[in-house]
C-alpha cells in the first residue's frame, strides 16, 4: 500500500533553502544571516498576559474569527497606523499567522484556471499556495533598476492585465524595497482599469527606515473594495512563534475566507490571541525600539556591504537586504561556499522567484557582535574569490 | 538629533568603535568622534564603566544600599551634605529620592566589615544625619540594563522562508 500523491503536491518542488541546513549542520560556528523571524523575544507585558491567560485557564476556542476584543483592538490599531478603516464584526478575521490568511484568501478566491500574478522576488509561500488552490502563477519580476518596486511597465510586460488576481508583498521579504503612494498609484489604477483582485500581504508594515510610513495600497480609491490586507504579530511584534496573524477585507470576502477557516482551524491560538491583545495595548514602544535596533543594524550593514565591494540597493523596510553577488558567482555557488568556507549562511535571492538571481538575501534580525563577525567573514571571503 | 543617536549608542556599548557608530548612524567617523568630544566637554558623558557580574569573581565584593535620613538646618542644605558624602571613594552612587527618606547610597567594600565600619565611623557621625539603614546586595540580577542570567541560546532555526 502506497499513498498516491495529489497531482498539486508533486507539482510543487521541495524548499530551495532545504540543502543549505544540511551543509549547516556539518559546522558548528555558523553565523546565520538566513533567518526570516526577529531576534528579540515577544515583548514582556505580551508574554506575561498569555501567561495569566494559561494560569486563569482561558484555554478554550475563541469565536471563529477571533475574540470579539481583538477584532476591535486590531480594527483601532490598523486605523491609527495606516488609516485603514475595518469593521471588527464583518470585516477582520484573524488567523493562526498572516501565512494561514494568505492560504484562505487562495482557496477562497482562485478557481482551477485562475491567473494569480505575483510580485517577485517575494516570499516563497504563496506560489504554493495558488498551485494548492489549483490556480495558475504569473511571475511578475521587479528588478533592482526599480528598486524592486513594482512596476506598470513589469506588470503589462509579464501580461498581467489578463490576470485575475494580483500578489504583493511591501515591505518587501526579501529584497526591503517599499513602495511609496506614489508607486503604488499606477499599479492601483492598472489594477482597477483591468479588474483585478489585491492580496496585499503586509506583515512587515511597522518596519519601515528613513522617515517611511508604511502605506496599504486599500487606501487608495476605489481599492478597498478590491483588496484584501495581511498583517499580524510575527514580525513587529516578535511573535512568529505563538502563530497569530490577520486578514482584513470586505464583508462577503472575509466571510467566504471564515467559511474554510472554521472547518480547518476552528480558531486561531487562544493564549496568543491574549498576548496579541496586550501587544497592542502596551507594547507600542516595544515595537519601537526593535525598529530602531533594525535601522541602525540596516545602516550597519549596508555601508559594510558598500565598503566590501557589493553592489546593494538601499533597502527600506523589512529586515532584509539583497546585495548582488560578485562577477564569477551565480547566488547558489556564493551562499553555498559562503557557508561551507566561512560559516555564514545566506539565502541566494533566486529561491524567491523570479527577479532574484544574482543576489542574497540578507537578514539583519541579528545582534551587532553577529553582524559585524560575519560581515568580516564575507569580506574575507571576497577577497580571496576576486 | 545626531548627539541623542551617538548617546543611545553609546549607552548601549560604550565600546562600539567610532567606525561602527558612523555606519549605525550614516554619519560620518569624524563627526562621531566630534559628537563625543562635545558631550564629554559638556559634561554630558562622565565617563565610561564596565558592567561588572561580581558573582563571577573569586573575590567578595560587598555591596549595600544605604537609605540615609538628614535634618537640615539654615546653613546646611541637601548638596553640603551630599558633596561631602559623594567624597569618600567607598560610596559609588548618591541620589537624593523622594520616600520614606532623603537620600538613596550605593557603598562598595572587599568585605562586609570594612562597609561595616565605613557606614559606622564615616557616615553615621555626620551630625546632620540622624539615621541610616543599610541593606547588603545578596544577589544582582540586572545591572545598568544588563541581565546578568546566562542568557538564552539563540533556538532559531539556521534558515527560515
Amino acid at each position: 500500500m502506497r499513498f498516491e500523491l495529489s497531482d498539486r503536491v508533486q507539482t510543487v518542488p521541495p524548499s530551495g533553502i532545504r540543502r543549505f541546513f544540511e551543509i549547516a549542520e556539518e559546522r558548528d560556528d555558523v553565523i546565520s544571516l538566513g533567518v526570516g523571524e526577529p531576534d528579540f523575544a515577544t515583548p514582556w507585558a505580551a508574554r506575561d498576559a498569555a501567561i495569566t491567560s494559561l494560569e486563569q485557564g482561558k484555554t478554550s476556542y475563541t469565536a471563529n474569527r477571533g475574540k470579539r476584543e481583538l477584532r476591535e483592538a486590531i480594527s483601532d490599531y490598523v486605523a491609527d497606523r495606516f488609516e485603514l478603516g475595518y469593521d471588527p464584526d464583518e470585516e477582520i478575521i484573524v488567523t493562526a499567522g498572516a501565512s494561514e490568511a494568505v492560504d484562505l484568501a487562495f482557496r477562497a478566491f482562485v478557481d482551477p484556471g485562475d491567473t494569480v500574478a505575483i510580485a517577485q522576488p517575494s516570499y516563497i509561500s504563496y506560489e504554493p499556495g495558488v498551485v494548492f488552490a489549483g490556480g495558475d502563477v504569473l511571475p511578475v519580476p521587479t528588478t533592482e533598476e526599480d528598486d524592486f518596486r513594482l512596476t506598470v511597465e513589469a506588470l503589462e510586460a509579464a501580461g498581467a492585465d489578463e490576470a485575475d488576481t494580483l500578489v504583493l508583498c511591501y515591505p518587501n521579504n526579501p529584497t526591503g524595497a517599499i513602495m511609496t503612494e506614489a508607486d503604488l498609484e499606477p499599479v492601483a489604477e492598472f489594477v482597477r482599469e483591468h479588474d483585478l483582485t489585491v492580496l496585499s500581504d503586509e506583515i512587515y508594515a511597522e518596519l519601515t527606515y528613513d522617515g517611511n510610513e508604511h502605506v496599504s495600497i486599500a487606501t487608495l480609491p476605489g481599492m478597498r473594495e478590491r483588496t484584501i490586507v495581511f498583517n499580524g504579530f510575527s514580525k513587529a511584534h516578535a511573535m512568529t512563534g505563538l502563530r497569530l496573524g490577520y486578514a482584513l477585507g470586505p464583508a462577503d470576502a472575509i466571510a467566504a475566507m471564515n467559511k474554510i477557516h472554521q472547518y480547518t482551524m476552528l480558531s486561531a491560538p487562544t493564549t496568543a490571541q491574549h498576548a496579541a491583545l496586550e501587544a497592542l495595548d502596551s507594547c507600542d514602544g516595544d515595537v519601537r525600539e526593535m525598529v530602531s535596533q533594525y535601522d541602525r543594524r540596516r545602516r550597519f550593514v549596508l555601508s559594510r556591504f558598500r565598503e566590501i565591494g557589493m553592489d546593494v540597493f538601499e533597502a527600506k523596510g523589512a529586515f532584509y537586504c539583497f546585495p548582488e553577488v560578485p562577477e564569477g558567482f551565480t547566488a547558489e555557488e556564493f551562499a553555498e561556499e559562503v557557508l561551507r568556507e566561512q560559516g555564514v549562511a545566506v539565502v541566494p535571492g533566486d529561491v524567491f522567484g523570479a527577479g532574484g538571481n544574482g543576489h542574497l538575501r540578507i537578514s539583519y534580525a541579528t545582534g551587532l557582535e553577529d553582524l559585524r563577525e560575519a560581515l568580516a567573514r564575507i569580506e574575507a571571503f571576497v577577497e580571496e574569490h576576486t | 538629533m545626531s548627539e541623542r543617536e551617538v548617546l543611545e549608542l553609546l549607552r548601549e556599548n560604550a565600546r562600539y568603535s567610532t567606525a561602527d557608530i558612523a555606519r549605525m548612524t550614516d554619519l560620518e567617523e569624524t563627526e562621531v568622534e566630534a559628537v563625543i568630544e562635545e558631550l564629554e566637554a559638556a559634561g554630558v558623558v562622565r565617563g565610561y564603566q564596565a558592567v561588572v557580574d561580581w558573582d563571577k569573581l573569586e573575590q567578595e565584593r560587598v555591596r549595600a544600599e544605604v537609605e540615609l535620613n538628614v535634618r537640615l538646618d539654615r546653613e546646611t542644605g541637601y548638596d553640603d551634605i551630599a558633596e561631602r558624602l559623594a567624597r569618600f571613594p567607598q560610596v559609588t552612587a548618591l541620589r537624593l529620592v523622594s520616600g520614606d527618606y532623603d537620600f538613596h547610597m550605593e557603598v562598595e567594600g572587599d568585605s562586609i566589615r570594612e562597609v561595616s565600619q565605613f557606614i559606622s565611623e564615616k557616615v553615621a557621625p555626620v551630625p546632620e544625619i540622624t539615621q541610616t539603614v543599610t541593606h547588603y546586595v545578596m544577589t544582582s540580577y540586572k545591572e545598568n540594563g544588563i541581565e546578568l542570567g546566562d542568557g538564552e541560546d539563540d533556538e532559531r532555526l539556521s534558515f527560515s522562508p
